[in-house]
């Protein structure tokens, strides 16, 4: 039985094509994926992230925790509010969730974790915490809206409470504020400008109501995927996993190696990894043949396999199919890839395909 | 109210299937699939001259999401396709019923649709699935 966010009757309402996602019933599109795509790269849409979940982490002995779960380093954050992007790894380097931790103060992080790997993410924090003095506490009671597009912050902003229009207005990329228990974010998941806010559950329905009514276009996750794609931005379980490091699958630039004294997860396989010449590659093609590019597709040079994709699709804002791949280091700038049996050429380029309402590419 | 048209066949796997009068059938998918797909980007047709057989995939219609194969409800030779869609998959998505066809196939025995759905026994079928 999948669980309902507490935006499932809104999502119904708005008619949704409600699909079961990492064990809840999720929205996929609301008539138009690709619709929903160019809405956000052109205006503003929303997405109901709250199946998601948050993870306060609160005490004296916080940041010494993070500092030894994450393979990104929480000291490099110092203003409240500081967002940072990490993998946190299991003991043979390989990753147990990618997440986002904010910086409230030193005794007070906050991380938001992937859905249909809560579970196992919380009985990891849990279990690496025992040496730590910190309280991990799931915020279940908190929903959570991304709205994302260049007129995302100009639409959500007047909805906010006073105090967070002033504060939300002066907010720089990658930072958050907080009041009360509302949590407004420049972060986002689709390459452009916008806010992931969180808020109290009982409050979402009408804050999504309130959005839709000001011309924010509900989203679903459809339109989501194709987004983070054309961003270059990787998908857990798809792009990484417990099998593979960072270091395979484009992230090395979220692993901090300094200080080297910083011990943490997965740190010494990493260390090893890291000057292997013979590690994959993780890039970006785009196929210059027919076809569409999909998940787990072989590549080719010529009789030799070189690899596999991880996530591919259709980039809606390039007109053309796009994907991630894993590859053999020394892969050149063009290959071939097998669909259906035949092989179809294709462009290796380095992500990101498109931002901010532009492709970043040249083809 | 059903918006079926009752003037072809349709095959369990989605198909439709029109009689030209002259042994050789127009062939599409349904408004129902092309729901079920999504936003068509992609679409795979077979080459004029290929030898069908029925119950075989031909043809793959690509959406946002997934591959999807599309399969001839008849056996015989593929006489014509629509190239239009190879620049618009979206009309497939805007009229499957219309513009939105896909092939077209000789037919060595024009019995051989009898034995398809008409358009009260695919809405059945629909209502069943659903």
């Amino acid at each position: 039985m999948s669980k309902q966010t507490v935006l499932y009757e809104k999502h119904q309402a708005m008619g949704a094509r409600l699909v079961p996602f990492g064990g809840w019933d999720m929205p996929l599109h609301y008539g138009s994926q690709l619709d929903e795509h160019h809405q956000v790269r052109r205006d503003a849409g929303m997405f109901d992230v709250s199946h998601m979940t948050v993870v306060d982490l609160k005490g004296g002995g916080a940041k010494s925790y993070l500092r030894y779960l994450l393979a990104n380093d929480v000291a490099r954050l110092k203003e409240s509010g500081k967002a940072l992007y990490s993998c946190m790894l299991n003991e043979q380097g390989g990753v147990v969730d990618d997440l986002i931790v904010y910086y409230l103060n030193d005794e007070w992080y906050r991380m938001v974790v992937n859905a249909g790997t809560t579970e196992k993410d919380l009985a990891w924090l849990d279990r690496m915490s025992t040496e730590y003095d910190v309280t991990i506490t799931p915020r279940h009671d908190l929903a959570m809206i991304a709205v994302q597009g260049p007129n995302a912050r100009a639409k959500a902003l007047p909805l906010l409470s006073a105090n967070l229009q002033q504060t939300g207005a002066e907010l720089k990329p990658f930072n958050a504020v907080a009041d009360g228990e509302w949590f407004v974010a420049r972060t986002g998941y689709t390459g452009e400008d916008g806010f992931e806010i969180m808020l109290p559950g009982e409050r979402a329905a009408h804050f999504w109501q309130q959005l839709n009514d000001v011309g924010v276009a509900p989203c679903g996750l459809g339109a989501r995927d194709t987004l983070r794609l054309e961003a270059g931005m990787n998908l857990y379980g798809s792009d990484m996993d417990e099998e593979t490091s960072p270091l395979e699958a484009g992230l090395g630039w979220t692993v901090a190696w300094e200080p080297e004294a910083r011990n943490f997860v997965g740190r010494p396989v990493l260390e090893r990894q890291r000057k292997d010449p013979q590690k994959k590659r993780f890039v970006g093609l785009v196929l210059t043949g027919r076809g569409v590019l999909r998940n787990h597709l072989k590549l080719f040079d010529g009789q030799q396999a070189i690899g596999e994709i991880t996530s591919g699709g259709f980039a809606p804002t390039l007109e053309r199919s796009i994907a991630l791949a894993r590859v053999e280091p020394d892969i050149g700038g063009t290959c071939e890839v097998e669909i259906r049996g035949k092989r179809v050429a294709a462009q290796v380029v380095k992500p990101p395909f498109a931002r901010n309402g532009k492709a970043t590419i040249t083809l | 109210m059903s918006n079926t048209p009752t003037d072809r066949r349709y095959a369990k796997s989605h198909e439709w299937l029109k009689d030209e009068g002259d042994g050789s059938f127009t062939i599409g998918i349904t408004d129902h699939a092309q729901g079920l797909l999504g936003d068509l980007v992609f679409v795979d047709l077979p080459e004029v001259g290929t030898a069908v057989e029925a119950g075989n995939d031909c043809a793959v219609v690509e959406s946002v999401k997934a591959a999807s194969d599309v399969y001839s409800p008849v056996t015989g030779e593929v006489i014509a396709v629509n190239e239009a869609l190879d620049g618009a998959p979206e009309t497939i998505n805007d009229d499957a019923f219309g513009n939105g066809w896909m092939f077209k196939v000789k037919v060595a025995d024009a019995g051989e649709s009898d034995s398809l759905l008409d358009a009260a026994g695919y809405d059945a079928l629909i209502a069943e699935e659903e």
